[in-house]
């Protein structure tokens, strides 16, 4: 019985002793699981190497996209404005924070975000990574309006987070980094590459119609929509150039965009492209949420244009008002752009709510 | 015992190697710079979307955006051999807007001696210029419509220009790639620049120059208020592009 005692007391030690050892503990590698299209057309996945994707990362990651307690009074999290079902974008034009102040800025999808190779995310760029992109929601006064150490004591009280912290980076103490990292690893996994028109261009010719093909057509016509300047073609399935444009929506600016973040007046009215990708789940567009739909998208780059000095000289025929598209050009335009959705990247089970 | 034998032997291989570098002549580094200039004036990112240049035809513009594709460039030896100057790439895609496109070290070092002559191309050749086979250009949506011919575009030029009449400042999109000649049928469009007679005598840049006003200059004079936009698809504008393009570009070889 004595012998029985000192090996559970020797077992007891060396159990603590490897858990306490930080710099030991490897938490298990995961590969990005990436489109083929983006596999032999995109340069590779731009993970940091300081925050490797991980299965106990992204597993933590995902609890904390869902986990209100981020949140100053424990009711918002990421996803009550980023939504699954909305290609985690919020279909209301601004989001309302805990306070029930709104935001001026429809919150953006999340997707695709690792090919972000410029590393300038938001509408304005302010962010420098996705890591970096967490802190803005957490302390905006209008979002989930908290603290760091709100946010770290809130979440170290738990009787479950500071164990999952331990399997994703090692330590039992959880840190803003580490909320950070985990949040970023899981927003990572978020991709979305097989609509029906990548199965067209691996292929399957089946797997659009005559007028979406027409309406590709028009896309990357010069003369005619000319989107493939700043929202990609078939050989960039990231369908976005992840570049910044004042794209003629007004004559002066109640938000500077870019030119905010840089200060630079040569950058006043310019936010960052878009990807077309999921549009039919992603409504309303534009920085602003102003069009509630396609139609008036299109129509805006039909016949809406409105010069500004910053304006893009890819807008064209601005004094006109735009491209100025046939109704049949535009019904067709509409209908490739909807083929670029993917209903199964809404639904997938490994990015909705573990909670 | 054997064990060090094999180290000697190795060893001494390595330094005989060694030796027979040193009995060489001095090898030197080679560099590529970009520069730009309208007209002997200087053009840096500075300049975007503020200083107003004049053209041949008088009108007055603003540069929003200028990036273009330079891709082989070969230096060619007395004895005729063929020395590509390949730095991340074979091609490299600069940006005014960005400082970091324009000057890149490679590890191509070479005897000093008279050179016949230094080349690149403007664009890509018909060869290189494959529908998406590069994953960076691919990256920055820097391709050609197919039904344009495909590939990748060689150059976009942006800007705006006044034109009293029209008022607020029009815009014009000065892109050059494969030029259509009709449905199906392609011209290919790219220019091969040269220089000759050179010598080297320690570690050179090439510096590749790019002379702005040419564009719109040399042999055509070029009406911005004619050819403004729409311009990728427009046989006569790709090969005036072509033309004009065949003197901006000069090449040194410096220190």
């Amino acid at each position: 019985m004595r012998y029985f005692l000192i090996i559970l007391i020797a077992l007891f030690f060396l159990s603590c002793s490897s858990s306490d050892d930080s710099t030991s503990y490897v938490p298990t590698p995961v590969n990005l699981e990436i489109p083929p299209l983006f596999n032999s057309l995109l340069l590779p996945p731009s993970v940091p190497t300081d925050n490797p994707q991980t299965l106990e990362g992204i597993a933590l990651g995902r609890k904390l996209f869902y986990e209100p307690l981020l949140s100053n009074d424990g009711t918002q999290a990421c996803a009550n404005c980023h939504l699954a079902e909305n290609s985690f974008t919020d279909p209301n034009r601004f989001s309302t924070g805990i306070t029930g102040e709104m935001g001026t800025r429809n919150a953006m999808p999340i997707f695709n975000l690792v090919w972000n190779f410029q590393n300038n995310f938001l509408w304005d760029g302010s962010a420098s990574s996705l890591e970096d992109q967490v802190n803005d929601p957490i302390e905006n006064p209008i979002e989930m309006n908290n603290t760091w150490p709100n946010v770290v004591a809130t979440l170290q009280a738990t009787s479950e987070y500071p164990e999952l912290f331990e399997q994703a980076f090692g330590s039992v103490i959880i840190t803003k980094e580490s909320i950070a990292k985990a949040i970023a690893q899981f927003e990572r996994t978020l991709i979305s590459g097989n609509s029906r028109f990548d199965q067209y261009l691996l292929g399957d010719n089946n797997a659009v119609t005559a007028q979406e093909i027409n309406g590709f057509n028009i896309f990357m016509d010069e003369n005619r929509g000319d989107c493939f300047h700043c929202h990609g073609n078939e050989f960039n399935p990231l369908w976005t150039n992840n570049a910044f444009h004042n794209n003629g929506l007004d004559s002066s600016f109640e938000d500077l965009g870019l030119g905010g973040f840089t200060g630079d007046p040569l950058d006043y009215g310019k936010f960052k492209s878009p990807s077309l990708r999921n549009l039919a789940y992603t409504a309303p567009y534009m920085h602003d949420g102003r069009f509630a739909t396609l139609d008036e998208v299109i129509n805006h780059y039909s016949e809406g244009l409105v010069y500004s000095n910053t304006i893009d000289p890819l807008m064209k025929n601005i004094a006109e008002g735009g491209a100025q598209l046939t109704t049949s050009d535009k019904a067709d335009l509409k209908a490739f752009l909807l083929s670029l959705s993917e209903l199964e990247f809404t639904t997938n089970p490994a990015f909705l709510n573990p909670n | 015992m054997k064990k060090i034998a094999f180290v000697l032997t190795l060893l001494i291989a390595f330094s005989a190697c060694d030796s027979d570098d040193d009995n060489n002549a001095p090898q030197f580094l080679i560099s590529v710079s970009h520069s730009h200039n309208w007209d002997g004036e200087n053009v840096s990112s500075d300049d975007i979307g503020i200083t107003e240049f004049t053209n041949e035809n008088g009108e007055v513009l603003k540069i929003t955006r200028l990036r273009y594709l330079i891709s082989k460039i070969i230096l060619t030896n007395s004895t005729g051999d063929e020395i590509s100057i390949v730095g991340t790439n074979d091609y490299n895609l600069v940006d005014l807007s960005d400082n970091n496109t324009f000057n890149y070290a490679t590890n191509i070092v070479v005897p000093p001696g008279t050179y016949t002559k230094i080349s690149f191309v403007y664009g890509f050749n018909e060869e290189d210029n494959m529908d998406g086979a590069y994953e960076d250009l691919n990256s920055v949506t820097w391709n050609w419509p197919g039904m344009l011919g495909g590939g990748y575009h060689f150059m976009q030029f942006d800007g705006t220009y006044e034109n009293p009449v029209i008022g607020d400042d029009p815009v014009f999109n000065y892109h050059n790639g494969t030029a259509k000649v009709s449905d199906g049928v392609f011209e290919q469009n790219f220019i091969t620049v040269t220089a000759e007679n050179l010598s080297i005598n320690s570690n050179t840049v090439i510096d590749v120059k790019m002379n702005l006003a040419e564009w719109f200059k040399n042999p055509n004079t070029w009406d911005l208020n004619e050819l403004n936009t729409g311009l990728m698809g427009n046989y006569t504008a790709q090969k005036r592009m072509n033309e004009n393009g065949q003197s901006v570009f000069s090449v040194y070889l410096g220190d």
